[in-house]
């Protein structure tokens, strides 16, 4: 018989609002309906409202976890339009606060999915060494979190010489506690059961449904802004791609704390060979046409696009987040099952619903498109025009 | 009932967390206050999981046309007296969000609120301060 268990939107598993059924039978999680949109605050609408400044103040509002990442791609997208290109150093400390987030983001999940298993002393190890980060972003940027780092042509702000020891000292304590954490979750036969072969997303899934970022190197499948299209620095510095093939939860959290090790790496390289010189290429105006800007966000890849008519402000924005097509493939990781497992596989794939909501999808009745289908439906529909065109 | 009720509040206050369209900064914030280098459950403060347990109600986020009814029925279900804490910029005013379509506004139109803690997060240490103005107003 099946039953449906709502979760949500108010719901303690997850600070943003979000709307879960569950259909189960039994134990088991037969189905997934994913209902979202609490969250809906239409920043591509206010976006044409504001000056090409004034946008990253706001794109950084869409998530306060990947608060670096949504100006870094819209900054990218603009500097797309206007064919700038920044000057080294200033391209230098946008990686550095890059991976910083990422390694502040990795932690964040890491953290709420001990507490989900019911490791609470997991979430508080965790966070309490995600804080001394946090004061490092308040000691660089005045802030710790929103950093409002990223600014058309380069960067708001200088990272200081003095400040450079502060990092490194930062980093050797994470570098030893990150071993640390890994030892002690790859360790634990507790943690390894409940994460072990649960929440499985096959390679085959994780391409039709498009999954972007961790979710996507748990499943082994290779995707990585940084790696296929690098900007900035990343081609810079030397780093390697961590994939896995299990697809499992435990898969994912293997690829986050390996990628902290890794964005540990970048940062140090950066510090190291940071040139020297201005921050910022002055730029007057924008001039008509289109611009794209992606970068891999610790949740997956972002996707800015700008238009712009010459004028002050764009004409369009629009931003596609990682989490939209991760959240999606909640439907297949969760389908089988139970119902203790479905928090920490919902959890799995770093959901972040703000980051989500700049569009609706409408599904009507039972109907569900995979890339496949869609494809299909496409091809279908060409073959009915030509058929039409034929008469 | 009523004094005795508000005495209860005051010595260790349970909280509900309501993220209306946050951008999870300040929810997170809320969480970082748990952890070691703040830990708030020293002096009794604990997040709990339905409105129903709650002395206080910690809003988050701006309002929007789908969330008001939810959040209008949390807070119906928040045993009265009960404390509303609006944390962060956007519980205190739209600000930036005011041109949009579907953001109607700061909760203060629907809700009684008792204390604005402004800040784009709010640091954890003015989270902590607010509370305790809260609790000492009481």
């Amino acid at each position: 018989m099946r039953r449906v268990v709502p979760i949500g939107p108010y719901h303690p598993l997850q600070e943003e609002p979000e709307f879960f059924k569950l259909i189960v039978e039994g134990e088991k999680v037969v189905d997934l309906e994913i209902n979202i949109g609490y969250n809906h605050r239409g920043h591509e609408f206010i976006s044409p409202t504001l000056t090409w400044d004034q946008v990253p103040f706001l794109v950084e509002r869409i998530c306060g976890i990947c608060s670096d990442s949504h100006p870094y791609a819209y900054v990218l997208a603009v500097e797309d339009c206007a064919h700038v290109t920044p000057p080294p150093r200033s391209q230098y400390i946008r990686t550095i606060i890059g991976e910083l987030e990422r390694i502040h983001s990795h932690y964040l999940w890491l953290g709420l999915a001990g507490h989900f298993i019911g490791y609470n002393t997991v979430w508080m190890w965790v966070w309490r060494y995600r804080e001394p980060l946090l004061d490092l972003f308040e000691l660089i940027m005045g802030n710790r979190n929103h950093y409002a780092i990223n600014k058309i042509g380069g960067a708001r702000r200088d990272i200081r010489k003095e400040d450079f020891p502060k990092i490194e000292k930062y980093l050797d304590l994470l570098e030893e506690k990150n071993a640390m954490f890994t030892k002690a979750i790859l360790d634990d036969p507790v943690i390894r059961a409940r994460l072990e072969d649960v929440g499985v997303l096959s390679k085959e899934d994780a391409i039709a449904y498009a999954v972007t970022g961790p979710t996507a190197r748990g499943s082994g499948y290779a995707i990585d802004v940084r790696k296929d299209d690098p900007y900035d620095a990343y081609d810079k510095v030397d780093w390697n791609e961590i994939v896995f093939e299990e697809g499992d939860v435990l898969a994912k959290a293997k690829v986050r704390l390996l990628e902290c090790d890794e964005s540990i790496k970048i940062v140090r390289q950066c510090l190291k060979n940071m040139p020297e010189g201005s921050i910022e290429t002055r730029v007057d105006e924008i001039p008509p046409g289109e611009g794209i800007g992606r970068h891999e966000a610790p949740r997956g890849e972002v996707f800015h696009y700008v238009r712009s008519n010459g004028s002050n402000m764009p004409v369009r924005h629009k931003v596609r987040a990682p989490s939209f097509m991760n959240i999606a493939s909640n439907v297949v990781a969760v389908r089988g099952y139970s119902i203790a497992d479905a928090a920490l596989v919902l959890a799995s794939v770093d959901p972040c619903y703000c980051c989500t909501e700049r569009t609706f999808v409408y599904q009507s009745g039972k109907k569900k498109y995979s890339g496949q289908d869609l494809l299909k439906l496409s091809w279908e529909k060409t073959e009915k025009l030509k058929r039409r065109y034929k008469k | 009932m009523g004094n005795a009720k508000l005495w209860g509040l005051k010595k260790s206050p349970w909280v509900f967390h309501v993220a209306a369209a946050p951008c999870n900064n300040c929810d997170i914030e809320i969480l970082d206050i748990l952890t070691p280098r703040w830990d708030v459950e020293r002096f009794g403060i604990v997040l709990v999981g339905s409105p129903r347990h709650a002395d206080a109600l910690l809003v988050t986020g701006v309002l929007n046309r789908k969330n008001l009814p939810r959040v209008l029925e949390v807070y119906r279900q928040t045993p009265k007296p009960c404390l509303v804490i609006a944390i962060g910029a956007c519980a205190c005013h739209p600000n930036i969000f005011q041109p949009s379509y579907n953001v109607i506004g700061p909760y203060d139109k629907y809700i009684p609120v008792d204390v604005y803690i402004p800040g784009c997060p709010p640091k954890p240490e003015a989270i902590i301060l607010g509370v305790v103005k809260a609790l000492q107003r009481l």
